[in-house]
């Protein structure tokens, strides 16, 4: 009796032991995202102006707004949207749904694994000789928005396959077995269901196309480029290319002027997630299966 | 339909009866290799319940899932011999399967409701095939509920989640789902297997009063219910027709052996 209760009690030494270290491990990833966010706030905040994010730079950048930056990425991020989002869940319909497993399929499964896996700069190597030279688009919002999209592309294949695939597959046979085409299938109850899981996909594949500096670097960005784009085929100013330029490339810039243009950006690119939050626990309380 | 007469002379069935299916030397391969089935005939009358009973892994799913050809789905590497329903081969290529489906219902063991209202899932099929009349599909969800006797339970929560209805309700308005497609046949897999002894009787009670206006192919989950609800019988054995009658005949004088030590209960 004696043996077993300090057995029990080492057990459970051992396992408040574990606890504790997994808990620090959780609060250790935690940590940096708090700094971060709490350090660039308090020092960008006080450049927040409405001059800043509704004015045009001035004095080689060094005062006046960033209207062109914000803008160019807003227009950046809907171009890739555009782009993207009917190429991504189209493909990851066909590869969920109706793509047989065959090698063929196999190897575009890989290929699109590679795909995320190459170096964001390369993109923009890429896409400056495909897109601003070969094609001749030069430097413009429609090669960005095009080399962000391809980026993005397996960002939004991979979580909409996997979203569709979570869809439990009695939904499909009862659906089927009601007379369903296998279309009718897909478009009225699988792509509901999955529409949560899309959304999230799509809205963290976005975000991400709108934090990149390389793929934009040489394909669409404007070092300084004081004015709104008219067209597509304009250069723009955008905001993690401005962020770098001015953190790196312009002497005597006010460090204020930094970290605003930081706390924008990093503003722009949180509440996109904080909408995927929403959308996903929304989905979660709603969820029938 | 010479074949059709052939098929009719392997099991003793009364010949003046109307066959609805006529199943002629059906088999299936499955490319795992578990459940087959080996040169089965049989004839299922109109507006009776079949009953397909026998061990598990016999093919008495397999036999279901052909009848309306949700069998296509799934791994199927071999399939010969010919289903006849009302004279034509629904195993033949050029069949359009969508409409067979709409014809020949099928509720399944587990009930699955779609993640919609009780109301969606039944107007769901019939909206698929194309019906647009706010009255008809009205219609079709009272009458199809009354029939499944599940009206009086949820007439007053149309637009909830049909998931939130028990176990037992949800099989009903499966079985109400597929009615609501006015089919003429309607397979049911085991569709009380996971219900308490009251939903069972109802379900029960349905099909004795629907009967009258559909062809039944039941596979039930006990013997015990194969000779409640059987019109006639088949006992399926290792994918093969072991012995096919009136259900009377079969649950009280089996002919062959290995039928007679299924029903008493010596094996299975």
């Amino acid at each position: 009796m004696r043996r077993l209760r300090t057995a029990s009690e080492r057990n459970k030494l051992t396992q408040n032991i574990g606890f504790t270290g997994l808990r620090l491990a959780a609060l250790i990833t935690v940590v940096p995202i708090v700094l971060v966010v709490v350090y660039i706030f308090w020092q960008g905040s006080p450049a927040i102006s409405w001059e800043f994010i509704s004015g045009f730079p001035r004095e080689g950048m060094r005062a006046g707004g960033i209207l062109p930056a914000i803008v160019g990425t807003f227009w950046l991020t809907l171009g890739t949207g555009i782009i993207a989002v009917p190429l991504g869940i189209g493909a990851a319909i066909y590869l969920a749904e109706y793509a047989p497993d065959t090698n063929w399929t196999r190897a575009i499964r890989i290929a699109i694994i590679n795909l995320a896996g190459i170096p964001s700069v390369v993109y923009g190597l890429f896409g400056l000789g495909l897109f601003v030279l070969f094609l001749q688009f030069g430097t413009s919002i429609v090669a960005g928005s095009l080399t962000l999209a391809i980026m993005t592309l397996p960002v939004i294949i991979s979580t909409t396959e996997e979203a569709l695939r979570a869809v439990p597959n009695s939904f499909r046979v009862v659906s089927i077995s009601l007379g369903g085409s296998k279309w009718q299938t897909i478009r009225r109850v699988v792509i509901p269901q999955a529409l949560p899981g899309i959304l999230t996909g799509v809205i963290l594949g976005l975000e991400r196309a709108a934090g990149e500096t390389a793929p934009i670097l040489f394909t669409v960005a404007a070092f300084f480029l004081p004015r709104l784009p008219t067209s597509i085929f304009d250069a723009t100013m955008a905001l993690p290319y401005h962020l770098f330029v001015i953190s790196t490339q312009v002497p005597g810039m006010p460090v204020q002027i930094q970290y605003g243009t930081a706390v924008v950006l990093l503003t722009f690119v949180l509440s996109m997630n904080t909408v995927a939050a929403v959308i996903r626990s929304r989905a979660r309380a709603r969820r029938q299966w | 339909m010479v074949s059709s007469a052939e098929a009719r002379q392997h099991s003793s069935l009364p010949q003046e009866i109307k066959n609805k299916i006529v199943i002629e030397e059906l088999s299936v391969g499955y490319s795992d290799g578990t459940e087959s089935l080996r040169d089965v005939s049989l004839a299922i009358p109109d507006h009776a319940i079949t009953v397909l009973f026998g061990p598990a892994g016999g093919g008495k799913s397999t036999l279901l899932r052909t009848m309306n050809r949700l069998n296509d789905l799934a791994d199927v590497i071999s399939l010969s011999g010919h289903v006849w329903i009302d004279g034509v081969d629904i195993l033949d290529p050029s069949v359009d399967v969508i409409s067979l489906r709409r014809r020949v219902g099928i509720v399944f063991t587990q009930p699955v409701v779609l993640p919609m209202t009780i109301r969606q899932n039944l107007t769901y099929g019939l909206e698929l095939a194309g019906e647009r009349s706010r009255s008809r599909l009205e219609e079709a969800v009272e009458q199809s509920l009354r029939a499944a006797a599940l009206w009086e339970e949820v007439s007053d929560r149309l637009d909830d989640p049909a998931i939130a209805l028990s176990g037992g309700q949800q099989q009903r308005l499966c079985l109400a789902r597929v009615l609501a497609l006015e089919p003429e046949v309607i397979l049911l897999d085991e569709p009380t297997s996971g219900l308490d002894p009251i939903s069972t009787g109802k379900v029960e009670a349905s099909l004795q009063e629907l009967k009258e206006h559909y062809t039944f192919v039941l596979v039930p989950h006990s013997v015990q219910q194969a000779a409640r609800t059987a019109d006639y019988a088949a006992f399926i054995l290792d994918g093969q027709l072991i012995e096919y009658a009136p259900g009377k005949q079969i649950f009280t004088n089996p002919q062959d052996q290995r039928t007679e030590d299924y029903v008493e209960g010596r094996f299975g």
